[in-house]
């Protein structure tokens, strides 16, 4: 059987690894860590993703798309308040957001596609093999259309994906491999756009989630926010000047933002510099652990709210907890380490890169599905109660949340009109009492037999699968005959609109490869001017000066290649500062040498 | 959303009843796969609970040995297992998988496991009921009249919080009666699990049965009745 790879898709930063004889590993790429941003960038020579995206945040803002889990199986109208903090910008077609980037535009599967490919592209370096199947990983708090939005983001992409499984637990999984913990578990992810809980009960390899809950909406993103409005503010105030006029100034704000909050889990206080627009000066604040705490504590408690839920649900107390486990960059945070341990009581696991266990545990469950795994078993639950629309639009429940996965129900369905030819089936996804104020997945129409009022009998079959999507079958009971539903998803794109977009991805593939031949270029490039550099520093008085200005030519030309879009041209260049420094790398190995041998014995050496 | 057909779903479910394997056509002796071709059987439709866990019809059970059951026979159902196997494979699978989380589900909570076994038994237990019961109706209809003065009241008012502080200790009384009605459906389970073990086909016996089927009965719709009240309380009060 192919090979199966673990992704973990998320609103910042993105992984992929694989099952190395047992053990799950994360797959780097040459010279780059294993995650890879979130970022999609439209430049001059197509689009691009991850590190080198990332840069285009600050020079390109309005064509680099970053956070686009945020918009998964989203309609324009649900993202409405916060339009203003992106400078790409939405539209909509058929209940499905589109994001412009320069003439096209692209729905949010597409973009998250280009993440997937870029990690599959990787993985297939890595591994030396074509990959075309995988485990990706969705916030547990997913409905129906964002599971299946990412179903599709994996098609479009060009990989079958074979299991859809929550992020939280995937976590336990990886965790479970490594510890082989037995008890009860709660764990807390809190990632850079979505928070999950989820309480596990652990027992002979048998990972059986109990409860789950959480916020779609809740991550580092909006600390990272609320910190650059303050400063924002601030710079309002004491230069009178509005940045959010300025795309550019805003994308920077809200970096540095992020980074002093990095910088703040280890520190007490730091230092924010930013440069002003139009060389109107600098603005310099120090920002203090407390004064970042004051920001992001209701954000904080708020996720506690899912917790005690999740307990309730599962019939628990905090003190029936075992064992706690931390996943997601913002539990980096020691206000969230400190809220979380007072909530349960006890200190929370991190042993495991809150960053990379998501993807660890993606692998582990693909290495199941492969039949590698055999010993270790994850029986889920479906987040959200699922049910119809019925008489007076009532939502009327069909299956409970936290019930585990798979799970069906069935509910016959008759006529109350004479003659009439079908029934209209409305699906939704949520707990409030009102159809309006739930979740609407789907609608459908049911095809009935002209016959009498009450006498047609069809069964519709609601089964949501292991990988938490939805899926109907409909059987006449007087005839026996199934039939196939034609569903439209409310918000997600339909079966026709993917097969474009698989198509169109094809078409548009070689681009990719030559701009990714550009990309791959100029980090090597780097890469070796970085080195060179630092040779220079190091043992440029150990040549001639000649020489030396040989190789600070041969370093501006490749500077100059690396601007430019050849691929072919920055090679070039590269090998020509290699030629031009090859007199600098002798005379420093001799150099190093001579410095190892001083005070040895010459029969220590030969 | 995928629209599925299953147009093998007929044959195979007849083939079920003839008790002949689906794949092999073999006659079928084993419990859930064939025990010639080893290929996994939908579980029938007809086959209660209590029989799929291998557990005695019983009103007390062990959930330990439920628990257990249900972690095998999840091993042996679940869709990981199927991911190499056939289609037809991989859908009875997510079947089986399906009805087995319904039936540990229903088997795990007393009271839906009573409901579900006196259906078995004697047919559908649920009375839906409209009215409070008549030793608890001077008790609804003041708590209902309560609720309504709280909804209409300005939440920040005096009034409001005396009226809160009664309906917290309703809901403490409502709640305690629920637990009474549990104990003392606890003790009808045992009762009827004797009887049921007796085995005895007297009148007495019969008479006997009657009397505990009609009792649980009342208790268990009176206990739903009284927590969709509890319910709307605590759903009004926070």
């Amino acid at each position: 059987m192919a090979r199966i790879v673990g992704i973990d898709l998320g609103t910042t930063n993105s992984l992929v690894a694989y099952m190395d004889n047992g053990t799950p590993r994360v797959i780097s790429a040459r010279h780059e860590r294993a995650m890879v941003p979130s970022v999609v960038a439209l430049t001059d020579n197509g689009l691009i993703v991850g590190d080198p995206a990332k840069e285009h945040l600050t020079r390109n803002p309005e064509r680099t798309v970053y956070s686009v889990k945020r918009f998964m199986g989203k309609s324009l109208a649900d993202v409405q308040g916060e339009l203003a903090y992106f400078p790409y910008t939405l539209t909509e077609k058929g209940g499905v957001i589109r994001i412009q980037l320069g003439e096209k535009s692209y729905s949010p599967p597409q973009i998250s596609a280009m993440i997937l490919k870029e990690l599959k592209l990787r993985a297939e370096a890595f591994l030396g093999e074509s990959i075309t199947k995988a485990v990706i990983t969705v916030p547990a708090y997913f409905n129906d259309s964002q599971r299946q939005a990412t179903k599709d983001a994996g098609m479009i992409a060009g990989l079958e994906v074979l299991r859809i499984i929550n992020e939280p637990t995937a976590a336990s999984l990886a965790y479970g491999l490594q510890e082989k913990t037995q008890g009860t578990i709660a764990v807390y992810d809190l990632g850079g756009g979505t928070f999950d809980i989820s309480i596990l009960k652990l027992k002979n390899g048998i990972f059986e989630v109990l409860a789950t809950n959480g916020d779609t909406h809740l991550g580092g993103d909006d600390f990272d926010q609320l910190v650059a409005d303050l400063l924002l503010k601030e710079i309002r105030a004491q230069h009178g000047l509005d940045l959010s006029t300025h795309p550019d100034h805003m994308q920077a704000v809200r970096l540095q933002a992020e980074r002093a909050k990095i910088r703040l889990s280890e520190e007490l206080k730091t230092t924010v510099t930013l440069d002003l627009p139009d060389g109107q000066g600098r603005f310099t604040r120090e920002l203090t652990r407390d004064q970042l705490e004051g920001l992001c504590n209701a954000l904080v408690e708020r996720s506690l709210g899912p917790c005690r839920l999740a307990l309730k649900d599962s019939g628990l107390n905090p003190t029936d907890i075992d064992e706690v486990v931390l996943v997601g960059g913002s539990t980096r945070m020691p206000l969230v380490r400190q809220r979380v341990q007072a909530l349960f009581g006890k200190e929370p696991h991190c042993e495991l890169n809150p960053d990379e266990v998501v993807a660890l545990g993606a692998a582990v469950q693909a290495d199941i599905l492969s039949g590698g795994t055999t010993d270790m078993l994850l029986l889920d639950v479906t987040p959200l109660s699922l049910g119809i629309e019925t008489m007076g639009g009532v939502m009327s429940s069909l299956i409970r949340r936290n019930t585990t996965i798979p799970a069906s129900a069935k509910e016959m369905f008759t006529t109350y009109v004479d003659g009439q030819t079908g029934v209209d089936i409305h699906i939704l996804q949520g707990e409030r009492e009102l159809a309006k104020d739930n979740r609407s997945l789907a609608r459908f129409r049911l095809k009935v037999p002209p016959l009498p009022a009450g006498v047609p009998r069809i069964e519709v079959t609601f089964l949501i699968d292991a990988n938490g999507i939805l899926n109907v079958m409909a059987k006449d009971m007087r005839t026996g005959e199934t039939q196939s539903i034609e569903v439209k998803p409310s918000y997600g794109l339909s079966d026709q609109e993917v097969e474009r977009m698989i198509e169109d991805s094809f078409k548009f593939a070689a681009d990719d490869v030559s701009a990714r031949k550009v990309i791959e270029a100029r980090l090597d490039a780097g890469a070796l001017m970085t080195t060179t550099e630092k040779s220079l520093a190091d043992g440029g008085h150990l040549v001639a000066a000649e020489e030396v200005a040989t190789i600070r030519t041969a370093l501006s030309a490749l500077a100059s290649a690396k601007e430019g879009t050849d691929p072919r041209a920055i090679r070039g260049r590269m090998a020509d500062l290699e030629q031009a420094a090859k007199g600098l790398t002798v005379a420093m190995l001799d150099d190093s040498l001579k410095q190892g041998l001083q005070g040895k014995k010459i029969s220590d050496v030969t | 959303m995928n629209g599925h057909t299953h147009n093998t779903d007929d044959r195979r479910e007849l083939q079920m009843a003839r008790s002949m394997c689906w794949h092999c056509q073999s006659e079928m002796a084993g419990e859930y796969f064939c025990d010639r071709c080893v290929k996994v059987q939908p579980v029938s439709k007809d086959l209660d609970y209590f029989t799929c866990f291998g557990l005695p019809r019983r009103l007390v059970i062990d959930t330990q040995v439920l628990e257990a059951k249900f972690y095998e026979l999840s091993r042996a159902f679940h869709p990981d297992f199927y991911q190499n196997k056939s289609d037809a494979e991989q859908s009875i699978s997510l079947g089986n998988s399906a009805m087995l989380n319904t039936a540990y589900r229903t088997l795990r909570d007393p009271i839906q496991r009573a409901e579900y076994l006196l259906d078995l038994e004697a047919g559908a237990v649920k009375d839906i009921r409209t009215s409070p019961p008549a030793d608890l109706f001077e008790e609804i209809l003041e708590l209902q009249e309560t609720l309504d003065e709280f909804r209409e009241s300005n939440r920040a008012s005096e009034q409001a919080s005396t009226l809160r502080a009664k309906l917290d200790a309703d809901r403490t009384n409502l709640e305690e009666r629920q637990r009474d009605m549990e104990a003392r459906l606890q003790q009808l389970f045992s009762r009827w699990d004797t009887l049921q073990d007796r085995g005895e086909a007297t009148e007495q016996a019969r008479t006997e049965r009657n009397h505990i089927l009609k009792d649980m009965r009342d208790i268990l719709s009176n206990r739903t009745y009284v927590k969709n009240i509890v319910n709307d309380l605590v759903a009004t009060i926070s």
